[in-house]
């Protein structure tokens, strides 16, 4: 048994230690930043905090959600993310059933699979982008961080993979009593997939909740920014100058402890659906898999 | 629905069939198509519309003329596109940058997942997983942030350890070469572990009597690992690989835009940050679009060609 070889025993405690290393490399950039943001200004403005906080605080905290350009736009991405995801899941499921058809139930099913998937892989990139949303009027508007990524076709195909694998039993049963096939969806499917569609609104919220180019690009005005832009803006761009802040304000959003605050505050969401996540990837990474 | 009238019209008999079956065919999947319908509409204004915007990239395009006022210059877009110093460079940067992100995500999340393999107690294989997946679900801006303060020279905790220890402070944002390592070893640093999920994966399908039967014949962990893990791991291992061809021009807009900074223009810009500083910030509406063309349509022969390949040898499919 090479478990209990000498060599083996010696491989093992390395291997763990070095495991644990990484395992805590992936981290500590984070504990460092939270760590900060919890100390006092004067320790963190001369660079004296590690890991762990120098004289316990939460002032950073207090000024944070004191600032009313931070709130507005941490409404705003609630926001956003509520109400795009709730689109995104309403679009993807209802494309997701017939798609799931075969094609003898289903002539022109292909067509439209391919309708999808071709978006996946051509795009005519930014600049023609931007100009179509200029010229339907959605520049600066609350729309703009929602309608165009409505259609998730990454997440529809997930939803079709999934309802092919829904008995069709209880489809030809539904259909059998009369139930048309909009009703079968929403009285048979619907129950079934409550799982996996969980799963898809977890997806579809992180994608809203960390998108921030979309904010840098078509909104002009801070107050309406969702937080990831206003973050960006802030924090790696240190670009305030489209902003109409008192000097008093700038100084404050600037401080190291403020802005470590605002990365803490900005990441939480994802962190607080980390767990449920982590349970969830596993089964979209299988979209594309090999089948026998 | 247009089909019916001209059906109805013909004589019932010997044509009653086909008239029945469409018409039943109608009646059964018009709920289908509207079902689609939606996204559809969605797809078009969003996606195909702006395909059709690449019209762009034959014009001097001014947005007060339009596509119909603006003058039509033919190729040149594209020419300049392999003519100018700039475009050459960036091109360069994505290839480079991409190509080497694309080696160390699959080489370091395969080795990793070896090693991991390894680990017999199971609660803290699982907190080590819990830890290196966690990156990947932070977006750049978080990341960028965060890296932007930890690699500062002006105090930042990286710079401070390296002080510690006796080492010169290292510019990792403000010089070029420092820039393109910073970003590539960021960008595995952020992903390796997400990439693991699909090796350990594979490792859990290993016929467990394999190891069985090597141990029989006395071979150790380490020449189990060489000819009997690592074969096992090797098509997934192509899978991947292929599939990743497609990203060779993606050198990842979100990191790079949120770390670079004027002085490293020169080695750190890519084709998708030159795009946007170009197209959109001065204008050059046209040669903006032509460059994301020239991206696109690279990108897209090479998933395809990728999907064929995955298809062929492991019969690897989407749906």
């Amino acid at each position: 048994m090479y478990h209990k070889t000498w060599q083996y025993r010696v491989f093992t405690v390395f291997n763990n230690i070095g495991m644990a290393l990484i395992a805590v490399l992936c981290v500590i950039p984070l504990v460092h930043v939270l760590a900060v943001s919890l100390s006092a200004k004067s320790a963190a403005d001369a660079n004296l905090v590690t890991f762990w906080p120098i004289e316990f605080t939460l002032e950073s905290y207090k000024k944070t959600m004191n600032n009313p350009l931070f709130l507005t736009s941490l409404w705003n991405s609630v926001l956003r993310t509520v109400v795009g995801t709730a689109l995104t899941l309403l679009l993807a499921f209802l494309a997701a059933y017939p798609l799931s058809k075969e094609n003898s139930a289903f002539r022109g099913r292909t067509i439209y699979a391919w309708v999808f998937v071709f978006t996946m892989i051509f795009n005519g990139g930014l600049v023609p982008f931007y100009v179509v949303i200029q010229n339907l009027g959605l520049m600066n508007t609350f729309w703009v961080l929602v309608l165009p990524g409505a259609v998730n076709v990454w997440l529809t195909i997930l939803l079709l993979n999934f309802f092919r694998g829904v008995p069709k039993e209880l489809e030809e049963a539904a259909l059998i009593d009369g139930a048309g096939h909009l009703r079968t969806l929403f009285v048979i499917y619907l129950p079934i997939s409550l799982p996996a569609i969980a799963t898809l609104a977890v997806f579809s919220m992180v994608g809203h909740w960390n998108s921030w180019f979309d904010g840098l690009l078509y909104i002009h005005t801070p107050s309406k920014y969702p937080l990831a832009t206003y973050l960006q803006t802030v924090i790696v761009q240190r670009d305030i100058s489209s902003m109409s802040i008192s000097p008093e304000d700038l100084q404050l959003m600037s401080q190291m402890t403020v802005t470590s605050a605002q990365i803490i505050i900005g990441a939480l969401p994802i962190l607080l659906v980390y767990p449920f996540l982590q349970k969830y990837f596993v089964k979209g990474l299988v979209l594309g898999s090999v089948k026998e | 629905m247009e089909l019916e009238p001209a059906l109805e019209s013909k004589p019932a008999t010997g044509q009653a069939l086909p008239r029945k079956t469409a018409r039943h065919y109608l009646r059964k999947t018009w709920i289908f198509h509207l079902m689609i319908l939606p996204s559809l509409i969605f797809l078009i204004i969003f996606n195909y519309i702006p395909m059709a915007g690449i019209v762009m990239s034959f014009q001097d395009f001014k947005p007060w003329l339009g596509i119909l006022g603006s003058d039509w210059i033919g190729l040149d877009n594209y020419r300049f596109l392999f003519e100018r110093k700039d475009s050459l460079q960036v091109i360069w940067n994505t290839l480079l940058i991409a190509g080497l992100k694309i080696i160390f995500n699959l080489l370091v999340p395969f080795t990793f997942a070896i090693f991991l393999n390894e680990i017999r107690i199971l609660v803290f294989k699982r907190i080590v997983q819990t830890f290196v997946y966690l990156p990947h679900f932070l977006s750049w801006v978080i990341l960028g942030g965060i890296l932007l303060d930890i690699l500062s020279t002006d105090g930042g905790i990286v710079n401070r350890m390296l002080a510690a220890l006796g080492l010169p402070q290292v510019f990792f944002l403000g010089n070029g070469n420092w820039f393109r390592v910073t970003v590539i070893v960021s960008d595995v640093w952020k992903e390796f572990g997400f990439g693991t999920i699909v090796f350990l994966a594979a490792l859990a399908n290993i016929n467990p009597t394999l190891y069985e039967a090597a141990e029989v014949d006395g071979a150790s962990r380490f020449k189990q690992t060489i000819y009997i893990t690592i074969p096992a791991m090797i098509p997934i291992a192509i899978v991947v690989g292929t599939l990743s061809l497609g990203n060779i021009l993606n050198a990842g807009f979100d990191q790079i835009f949120n770390l670079y900074n004027p002085l490293v223009y020169e080695k750190g810009d890519i084709i998708d940050t030159f795009v946007y500083r170009v197209g959109i910030l001065s204008g050059e509406f046209g040669f903006g679009t032509a460059i994301g063309l020239f991206k696109s349509v690279v990108s897209m022969i090479l998933i395809c060609l990728s999907y064929y390949i995955a298809y062929r040898w492991a019969n690897y499919r989407i749906f």
